[in-house]
């Protein structure tokens, strides 16, 4: 089977790469690009552990085929820091032990900016709503919401 | 160790700094599991059975083999033919081997027939559908009861051990029974005797990461092998056993692990992912998928019990005696032994028996999940003393209290504790605001008291200084929870130098002595006990080294703040000798330093936590809300609290899924029906409540600094303190987890 050739831009970076047609857009970003910061947890799009942005908008990267970000805009974990300068999300996630074994942690911290992005200012059940689709095994999930909040909190006094 | 040697006053132990791993694993750069890349790699895919149980009549690989991207096809015959078959668990190489590639009989849906190595995942994948296996279909059985009931499929015939009494079905394969005084007589004392029968179902440890992994097998005979595990050594040793190979030839490497929980305390893969390397003679990377994952890793037991307790008007408990049937899969291991052993432990009992068994059936292979066997068996006691509270007017922790195990109760498994810390956990809830606070209508409140023994096992940990001061700390547990954080605390407060200037690295297999694996919620526990004792052994020679430049005797110098300094007034009138000052010119004062320690630690103090819960029960659609919920448990001493607070709420959770949601369901056909995370539904952030703990510390006399590990403890009380909150919301017993909506609604039917 032939292979098909995508052209697109991954954390602002112009990226190119050959693909099966069924390869997932995570099977692209982790094999074909070595950017495997995006986890596959269950290839379901269950646990969100691929969370990835395509122009703006949260997906599962394992339900998106790779043939289909042509000309697209990714943003992956591996693009949320500001060169030396983590994310305020990521310092967060640091200093509260939002993590643990941190599998889970590239994908929650995509959604999490995805969140904020959007609502900078959101309530606790929002922020739970909102994650119900990043599974952790290891936190029960407190001091990822707590972290989650926090940072909403600090963003909003510092801009 | 005595308890006044003990240190007491910490400078860095109990601070919250940052995980070292901290910043890799918050840009996508830390290393899993299936991270890794070799050059010439190929991929590996498994063919698994789809029967429950099966005779293997014929496996044709030769339209698979003769694919242009396949370069290697193994099955059974590819693996070392002499790894013995020994009743029980003594030979567990074997069930090991039988259970990674079926040999005569696939004995589970999803067993492992063969595997395939191709120049890509998806061409693998492919390869498999060109394997043509030719099945004889058998009876299976999947149920705890109906497996050990006479007309049950026989597994395996001879797989039990010694201790099953004559006449038992051959899948019972062991059998424990303790306990102290006369049951018989303690029940005739008592005002009240309940007798009730309990089930829970088999659930998963739920890992985010799937079991991962890179081997290479080149034909000098050495092996490399990349994976994700909770303890490479074992991993090492298990596959060199079943490749027919020396141990140290293989080096095992742990990558970044994506939880484990006791799922990856064995091997599934990685024998065949090396057996596969051999063969191709090039790397192999195998990784599995989710469905893989429940098919065919190491779920939990699923579990059949029946307690007895009889208890007197004012709370005593006057007899316990409980039956615990566990299905561990088609193999011996179910942790039986353990539930009966943990069921009663938290009590000071004068007539108490109990009884496991270890029972096969067609099922995957159970492995340790968080305090193995222990949490059905508290779902199922404290179940009981729930009730005989609820029936005699009594308040629940005042009854546990008052039966509640101290130093030098004669535990319900048969030795004596040393200093626990029930009572205090017990203490700490009742004064807790959450226990006065009042319920709404609809919610109910449960309380729950666990139990878990915690482990030591085998230990190195070796730490060299380098010139500039600063320390690498090797040790050989992989980090589960933020464990290298906790040693590089233990090792600062040793060596009296910045947590900073200490680098904690998992070390393979290659680089340092033996380590069990991490589990028993030994790591902080007995890889915190050995860097101790290796930093202090650095220490010593340090000590040394600046005894020797003042010409005084070495045992006038003493160790205070990251300094040598003379012992007192009399052994001389010299400056403080900073760590940095000592070793920038080691190399010439004696040579580099380092320190050790290796041993099996057996000071690994028991662990006690008290839970409560409320919970609102939606009578219209049966729907379970956790509302509120503490975690009250000792740590004896939290090193680094932040990631302590981690493992209760982590434990908690986990326990909250096992109770209301999580479960394994079979088909008649034998086959799993929830294979994938949308069908076993793990707790999501938008179900919870926020987790709060209260660390108690009670030290144990068996660690430098007091710690008792904290792993495993907090899944002990959640199913039977969730249990207890949804039975008084509900006005109903719930006998059997997980209390998924449609048993609500039933159970509300039942009761009128």
């Amino acid at each position: 089977m032939s292979k098909i050739h995508v052209s697109t831009t991954v954390n602002g970076d112009t990226v190119e790469y050959l693909c099966d047609p069924r390869e997932t857009l995570l099977d692209c970003l982790r094999d074909r690009l070595n950017l495997t910061g995006a986890k596959e947890g269950c290839g379901t799009g269950d646990c969100g552990a691929c969370s990835v942005t395509v122009d703006g908008r949260l997906v599962c990267s394992c339900l998106m085929l790779g043939a289909e970000a042509e000309g697209g805009q990714i943003e992956t974990v591996e693009g949320m820091a500001d060169g030396e300068e983590l994310h305020p999300l990521q310092k967060k996630f640091i200093e509260y032990a939002a993590l643990q074994c941190g599998v889970c942690t590239p994908g929650v911290l995509v959604a999490a900016k995805a969140l904020l992005e959007k609502n900078p200012d959101p309530t606790e059940e929002e922020t739970r709503y909102w994650l119900a689709g990043n599974l952790c095994r290891c936190t029960g999930y407190d001091k990822i919401i707590r972290a989650v909040m926090d940072t909403a909190a600090e963003m909003r006094e510092a801009s | 160790m005595a308890l006044d040697d003990r240190k007491s006053d910490f400078k860095f132990v109990g601070t919250r700094p940052d995980r070292p791993d901290g910043l890799d694993k918050v840009t996508g750069r830390a290393k899993f599991g299936a991270d890794a890349h070799a050059p010439g790699m190929l991929h590996g895919a498994i063919l698994r059975s789809p029967h429950a149980h099966a005779r293997i009549v014929k496996i044709d690989t030769s339209k698979a083999e003769a694919l242009k991207d396949v370069k290697a096809v193994i099955t059974r015959a590819d693996f070392s033919d002499k790894v013995p078959f020994k009743p029980g668990l003594e030979g567990e190489f074997w069930n090991v081997l039988e259970n990674v590639m079926a040999g005569e009989k696939a004995l589970y849906d999803g067993h492992a027939v063969a595997a395939v190595a191709a120049t890509s995942a998806l061409a693998a994948r492919d390869a498999l559908k060109q394997i043509e296996v030719e099945y004889e279909v058998l009876p299976h059985v999947t149920d705890v009861d109906k497996a050990m009931a006479p007309d049950a499929p026989v597994i395996r015939e001879g797989a039990a051990d010694y201790s099953v009494p004559e006449g038992m079905h051959p899948n019972v394969v062991r059998y424990h029974e303790s306990g102290h005084g006369d049951v018989e007589a303690g029940f005739a004392e008592a005002d009240l005797v309940i007798e009730d029968s309990f089930v829970t179902e088999a659930t998963h440890q739920g890992y985010i990461e799937p079991h991962a992994c890179l081997a290479s097998l080149g034909n000098d005979g050495k092996g490399e092998l990349w994976c994700c595990t909770q303890g490479h050594w074992i991993v090492q040793k298990t596959c060199a056993a079943l490749l027919g190979m020396e141990t140290s030839n293989l080096r095992v490497t742990a990558s970044e692990i994506g939880g484990g929980f006791g799922g990856k305390t064995t091997v599934f893969i990685e024998p065949v992912a090396l057996a596969l390397s051999r063969k191709a003679n090039r790397p192999v990377k195998v990784v599995m998928n989710r469905s893989e994952v429940f098919r065919a890793t190491g779920p939990t037991s699923s579990a059949s019990m029946d307690v007895k307790i009889g208890m007197k008007k004012d709370g005593t408990i006057t007899a316990a005696e409980g039956i615990f049937r566990l299905q561990g899969g088609a193999f011996p291991g179910a942790p039986g032994d353990m539930t009966a052993m943990c069921g009663f432990a938290p009590y000071n009992l004068t007539n108490v028996r109990q009884v496991g068994y270890d029972v096969m059936a067609n099922r995957p292979k159970q492995a340790a999940y968080r305090a193995p066997g222990a949490p059905m068996g508290a779902f199922a006691v404290e179940s009981v003393i729930d009730e005989l509270c609820n029936k005699l007017g009594l308040d629940p922790i005042d009854v546990r209290l008052k039966n509640a195990a101290y130093e030098g109760t004669k535990a319900s498994y048969g030795p004596r504790y040393g200093r626990i810390g029930l009572v205090e956990t017990l203490e700490a809830a009742k004064a807790h605001p959450h226990y006065a606070a009042p319920l709404k209508p609809g919610q109910g409140r449960g309380i729950a008291c666990g139990f878990w023994f915690n482990h030591g096992g085998e230990t190195s940990v070796s730490l060299a200084l380098s010139e500039d001061g600063s320390a690498q700390l090797m040790v050989g547990t992989p980090d589960i929870g933020g464990s290298r954080a906790s040693m590089a605390l233990m090792a600062a407060e040793v060596l009296g130098i910045p947590y900073e200037n200490i680098r904690v690295t998992v070390a393979d297999t290659a680089t340092l002595g033996y380590n069990d694996v991490s589990h028993g919620s030994r790591v902080t526990y007995a890889s915190g006990l050995a860097t101790i004792k290796a930093a202090r052994n650095a220490v010593e020679k340090l000590c040394e080294r600046a005894a020797a430049k003042w010409g005084i005797p070495v045992d006038a110098v003493k160790w205070e703040d990251g300094c040598a300094v003379p012992s007192g007034p009399n052994a001389g009138d010299f400056d403080p000798m900073p760590l940095a000052d000592i070793t920038t010119n080691m190399g010439s004062t004696g040579g580099p330093i380092s320190g050790h320690f290796e041993a099996t630690p057996e000071g690994a103090g028991v662990s006690f936590g008290t839970h409560i819960v409320d919970a609102e029960v939606d009578p219209e659609t049966g729907k379970t809300a956790v509302t509120r919920y503490t975690v009250i448990q000792d740590a004896g001493k939290a090193i680094h609290p932040a990631y302590v607070e981690g493992q209760y709420q982590g434990g908690a959770v986990q326990g909250i899924g096992w109770a209301l949601n999580e479960e394994y369901i079979y088909g008649e056909d034998g086959r799993l029906q929830n294979s994938i995370f949308l069908d076993y539904r793990i707790p999501v952030a938008s179900d919870l409540p926020m987790i709060d703990t209260v660390i108690v510390e009670v030290p144990n006399p068996g660690h430098p600094f007091g710690v008792r590990g904290v792993g495993e403890t907090g899944i002990v009380p959640p199913l039977a303190a969730i249990a207890n909150a949804v039975s008084n919301a509900a006005g109903v017993r719930m006998r059997q987890l997980p209390m998924s909506p449609p048993r609500i609604l039933a159970a509300l039917k039942d009761n009128g």
